[in-house]
Parts: structure tokens; C-alpha cells; sequence
């Protein structure tokens, strides 16, 4: 009986031992895996500047859709906005901007300051819309293949790095 | 006495309230704590006030007024940013041990306690 509960013991042990070294290995944070080879939500999106909305069935119709969240208060997407630029010179990519809980008159300037990325900017004045594309902070970019497809997700802003890739995976000017 | 009786009558009273109007655990408080604030540190979002988790309050509150249940949100959050946001992970191919693990020790600690009590019984009526 002794020789059974020592065993036990020890089996218990050990099990607890693996277990909480590989807990330690385990990454506990929010990572894109999950979104990676899934499709977006079907929604609609207020456009900025005007008073209608566009659908990101739409975006079907582009070979590849850069979906940028910003805002004019995020410190971050300054930094990223001139990748943004060089990007949207690739003819093979549309670039969406979602303007994230952001006053309209900011975000212009920002836009007249910075220049002008996108083909369509959109308005997420609540940040609801952002929830269907698993987006918890800005900048977060997503590309998307024209069946809506999610390739990659950036979670911050995106670097010369970053354009190299999505560059690599979008083609060069065809 | 007088204060006694005051004393029992407002228990009375308060007992006798539907408990609804104290708490604030209904349908989406439930939720919301049991969703994590990804933003935060080991904080539900019905503890935090960050933007995330405001933002995600306020869908939770449109989901729960579109008429889905709890499991549909779940689902739907899950969805867009994994079981992660979860308190309480769904029993998956992954997370059987996980499941498991609690039920299995406590029938181990059973039979050990058992076997051991058997031991000690038989060796007192000797």
C-alpha cells in the first residue's frame, strides 16, 4: 500500500512539475493566430466624409484589401502613415482605412497633414464595427485576399519590415 | 426592542424585493465577467473601464438586445479574438484535461482515503 501511494506520489508530482513548466511556455496573450485563414465579418461601414455606407462584400472585387484602423489621437499611426503611403503605390492592394473613435474634423487634418493612403476611409465612431474584426487597440492593419480571406494581421503599427512582407505576399506592381 | 423590530422589518422589506433590483448580476453583467480584458491585467471587462472594454459592454448590450444567448456571444468573441477572451474555456479536443483533471483527482483522493481508511479499520479490530 505504501510502496502504491508513493508511486502516486510521485506521478502526481511529476505531473504537476510538466504541466506548470509547459504553462510557462505557453504564450498567454492575445495573438492573430485565431483570425489567420478566416474570413471577415460582412458589414457595413460608414464612410467618413460622406453619408452613405460601402460593404466590405465589395472588397471582392480588389485582389488585396489593406485593412488600416487609425485614428488621429493614436501616436503609433503617425508613425506607421508613411509605410501606408509607399504601400498604397502597389497597384495590387486597396487600402482601406477605418477611422477608429475619432472626431471627423481630426481625422481630416491628420489626413491633410499626412497624406492620403486610402481608397476609402471609413468611419468606426464607437469602435463596434472593430469588435467584428477582432480588433482590441490601434493600429492593427489586416490583409485580406479577394475572398475576404484574412493573410495576415498587424497588431501595431507596421514597419518597413511589415511592407516588405505584404509587398511579398501581394506581389509586385502587375 | 423598538430598535430590534425596525431592524427586522427592513430585512423583511429587503428580503421580500425581488433581488434583481440590488443586484446587477443579470444576463449581462454575467457576460461581462466573464469576458477578458485584453488590454488589461487579469481583469474582467466588467472590472475594467479601458476602451476595450467599454466597447465591448456596449456589444455585448447590442448582442444581448438582437436576442442571442449567452453561448452565441461567447461564440461570436471567440470567434474574432479566440478562446482567450474567455474566463471559462468551451470543452474542446484541447481542453478535455483541463475538464477532466479536477473529477479525476478528486476519485483518486477517494480511493486513497478509502484504501487507507480499509487499512486502519482492519488493523484496529486485530
Amino acid at each position: 500500500m505504501k510502496k502504491i501511494l508513493l508511486a502516486s506520489i510521485i506521478v502526481l508530482v511529476s505531473f504537476i512539475i510538466i504541466v506548470l513548466s509547459l504553462g510557462l511556455k505557453t504564450k498567454n496573450i492575445y495573438d492573430t493566430k485565431d483570425l489567420i485563414g478566416k474570413q471577415i465579418s460582412e458589414l457595413d461601414l460608414k464612410y467618413l466624409n460622406e453619408d452613405r455606407t460601402f460593404s466590405t462584400k465589395n472588397l471582392k472585387k480588389n485582389k488585396f484589401t489593406l485593412i488600416n484602423f487609425w485614428a488621429s489621437w493614436c501616436a503609433p499611426c503617425r508613425k506607421e502613415h508613411k509605410h501606408l503611403i509607399s504601400l498604397s503605390k502597389n497597384k495590387n492592394i486597396k487600402i482601406i482605412g477605418i477611422n477608429f473613435k475619432d472626431e471627423k474634423s481630426k481625422a481630416n487634418k491628420f489626413i491633410k497633414e499626412m497624406g492620403n493612403p486610402f481608397d476609402i476611409i471609413a468611419s468606426d465612431s464607437d469602435g463596434k464595427a472593430s469588435v467584428s474584426f477582432g480588433v482590441y487597440g490601434i493600429p492593427e492593419t489586416i490583409l485580406v485576399n479577394n475572398d475576404l480571406v484574412v493573410i495576415k494581421k498587424y497588431i501595431g503599427p507596421i514597419d518597413q519590415k511589415d511592407v516588405k512582407k505584404i509587398l511579398k505576399l501581394v506581389g509586385q506592381n502587375e | 426592542m423598538n430598535k430590534i423590530k425596525n431592524l427586522s422589518f427592513v430585512f423583511i422589506i429587503i428580503y421580500l424585493f425581488p433581488t434583481n433590483i440590488f443586484s446587477s448580476d443579470n444576463l449581462n453583467t454575467k457576460i461581462y465577467k466573464n469576458l477578458r480584458c485584453l488590454v488589461c491585467q487579469g481583469q474582467s471587462i466588467a472590472d475594467s473601464n479601458s476602451e476595450f472594454a467599454l466597447t465591448l459592454k456596449s456589444v455585448v448590450n447590442d448582442k444581448v438586445n438582437e436576442g442571442l444567448t449567452e453561448q452565441d456571444i461567447y461564440k461570436f468573441l471567440a470567434e474574432k479574438y479566440g478562446d482567450w477572451i474567455l474566463y471559462n474555456p468551451p470543452l474542446k479536443s484541447k481542453s478535455y484535461l483541463l475538464w477532466a483533471l479536477p473529477y479525476a483527482f478528486f476519485i483518486f483522493g477517494g480511493l486513497v482515503l478509502f484504501f487507507l481508511l480499509k487499512k486502519t479499520l482492519k488493523h484496529r479490530r486485530y
